[in-house]
């Protein structure tokens, strides 16, 4: 078992360096030039070669993506086109909000899912499942920002009850914080429940059709029984599976949801960068979120190794 | 043909909500009560007789620029679909029938690629590319080619281990006859449902990039970026931005409506356990 769970370590090292090298250097070999974007399609000649050798444009490639990742091992992503300042620093703040907001939507969501998911087997094929099958249905269906803006126009336009930007800052007590992101955390709720929520389903009714669950049925053990002692352990694997690629979701989920809110996370702050082509900053945010992106996977893989008794002992 | 298969009350649905987008999609010229782009009204106007949605922010009909938009969004859509549809089966089928190195390269090169989260990925490239609509849909089709790529490769290896693929391979068959007369029709349908998601996808993505203000581009109307564009009236009580939220939430409920049915037709037809 230690060599597969190393395996798996060091291959999500390899995917985060290539994915590194793939930021890195798809944008340097998709056509146009910077300092021209950075300037403007009127830039002179002159200013463009400034501008290049500013930004340190003019080295070669190879130098300047060694030069990036070593400054990332040290904390420092460079510097922002756009303001000229430090990004590391930026970043730090805005990720844990980020952070933030995507593990109180995580607390209240993976439990639910799991639990419904178990409500719906338990009363398969009654009203109470399909009542969760349809929701689930929309909820995979619909947009973020419909859920986000069907939100605001109920709780905080009709009925004020919950706040409108989810402006956040140092000074706030955990209780206002909370308060302040409770529709932007309902919002990720709702989007990522229905996925888990259908694959804790399938995953249980999948063991239900085995034969020892047949057995266990025979045997006469109470159906609550069997499913939560004989086919929840074994249906763990996927849907521990599901939960973790439903996490990594939910990181990337709040770019939109952070949009919406006026939220100052990382999402935002990409997205901006995006919008004014400033190419470090983008540059910085896709690793970030990639790392994350990648190390939940990773976790899904090896805790499926652990909990699954046949990948823990290997013939 | 109706006894087979009779058509559940859902998937009625899904195909009705599909057939009213497509008639609007297609026929938006014809359809449209007013110039999408012209400003008629008072902005955020409430419904009035001849104008069933009222206006938009700068008083546009609403109505004109959803049925307009209604054809942009599921041309993009439908557009990078296609593409990645051609792009992820030929090399996921190819990649199946050559296997070695062909294969291992492909695929690793794939896994890196889903290694990045897509929009973020998107997020990326569309910072360092000019935006056009032909690069949107390209960006799209690209990302979207990657999750192709492996259902298709899957199926192919499933298909391919068979023996009558061996025995077209054995009688010299090229790689094109193997692809597209032994291979492609016995992957078709779970592949025709996965069109039918990927599409869902595509249009919520479309919808979410011009949402971010990074997907189409200003005056073109489309659902995305009518939200964007009145999603400021909703803090004053004006639901313009809910209007073109509910026609994509319209459009994928449909699709999945639609898709869900045939995958539980061929499911039955397979003689497979029912699991609801």
């Amino acid at each position: 078992m230690p060599a597969r769970i190393i395996g798996r370590l060091l291959l999500s090292f390899v995917l985060l360096w290539a994915s590194s090298v793939l930021i890195f250097g798809g944008i340097e070999v998709l056509p146009g030039d910077f300092a021209t974007t950075y300037l403007g399609q009127s830039a002179t000649p002159q200013a463009i070669a400034n501008i290049r050798l500013e930004l340190g444009l003019d080295r070669p490639v190879v130098t300047r993506y060694l030069g990036w990742l070593a400054g990332i091992a040290q904390g420092d992503f460079g510097r922002s086109w756009a303001s000229g300042q430090p990004i590391a620093e930026q970043l730090g703040h805005r990720l844990g909000n980020s952070l933030l907001l995507a593990a109180a939507a995580a607390v209240i969501a993976v439990p639910l899912a799991v639990g419904l998911g178990i409500v719906a087997v338990i009363f398969r094929d009654r009203l109470i499942d399909r009542l969760i099958n349809i929701l689930s249905l929309a909820a995979v269906s619909l947009p973020e920002f419909f859920i986000a803006y069907l939100l605001i126009l109920v709780l905080v336009v009709q009925h004020p009850v919950a706040a409108f930007p989810a402006t956040i800052y140092g000074g706030m007590s955990l209780f206002e914080k909370l308060h302040t992101i409770a529709l932007p955390v309902a919002t990720l709720v709702l989007v990522c429940i229905a996925h888990m929520m259908r694959m804790t389903r399938a995953a249980l009714l999948n063991v239900l059709s085995t034969p020892y669950m047949e057995t266990a049925t025979l045997k006469g053990l109470s159906r609550l029984r069997a499913i939560f002692v004989h086919a929840t352990p074994n249906a763990l694997a996927p849907i521990i599976n599901v939960v973790a690629l439903n996490l990594a979701y939910l990181v990337v989920g709040v770019v939109v949801v952070e949009v919406v809110f006026v939220y100052p996370g990382m999402g935002q702050y990409m997205v901006d960068a995006v919008t004014v082509r400033d190419l470090p900053v983008v540059q910085a945010c896709g690793l970030v979120f990639a790392a994350i992106y990648i190390a939940l996977n990773m976790i899904a893989d090896v805790l499926s190794i652990l909990v699954n008794p046949r990948l823990r002992h290997p013939r | 043909m109706k006894a087979l298969f009779p058509i559940p009350a859902s998937a009625a649905i899904g195909l009705l909500g599909l057939a009213v987008v497509l008639v609007c999609a297609m026929f938006a010229p014809w359809i449209s009560p007013f110039d999408p782009n012209a400003v008629i009204g008072d902005p955020w106007g409430p419904a009035q007789p001849g104008h069933p949605l009222g206006f938009d922010n700068l008083g546009r009909d609403l109505l004109s620029r959803l049925i307009t938009g209604a054809r942009t969004t599921v041309f993009v859509a439908l557009a990078a679909t296609v593409i990645a549809f051609v792009i992820g089966v030929f090399l996921g089928l190819t990649a199946a029938i050559l296997r070695g190195l062909t294969d291992a390269v492909l695929s690793r090169f794939n896994d890196l690629l889903m290694s990045i989260p897509t929009l973020i990925f998107a997020l990326i490239v569309l910072s360092a590319l000019p935006q056009n609509l032909m690069v949107l849909i390209l960006v799209m089709a690209v990302l979207d080619a990657t999750r192709i790529y492996r259902l298709a490769r899957a199926l192919a290896m499933d298909v391919g281990a068979v023996e009558f693929v061996e025995a077209a391979r054995l009688r010299g068959e090229g790689l094109l006859w193997l692809l597209g007369r032994e291979i492609l029709p016995n992957t078709m349908t779970p592949l025709l449902a996965e069109f039918g998601l990927r599409l869902a996808f595509n249009v919520l993505f479309i919808s979410t990039l011009s949402f971010l203000g990074l997907g189409i581009q200003p005056p073109t109307a489309d659902w995305g970026s009518m939200v964007k564009e009145n999603k400021d009236g909703i803090i004053f009580g004006v639901s313009a931005a809910l209007v073109p939220g509910a026609a994509i939430a319209l459009l994928t409920v449909s699709i999945n409506l639609v898709v869900d049915w045939l995958l539980r037709r061929t499911a039955s037809l397979r003689g497979g356990r029912d699991d609801g």
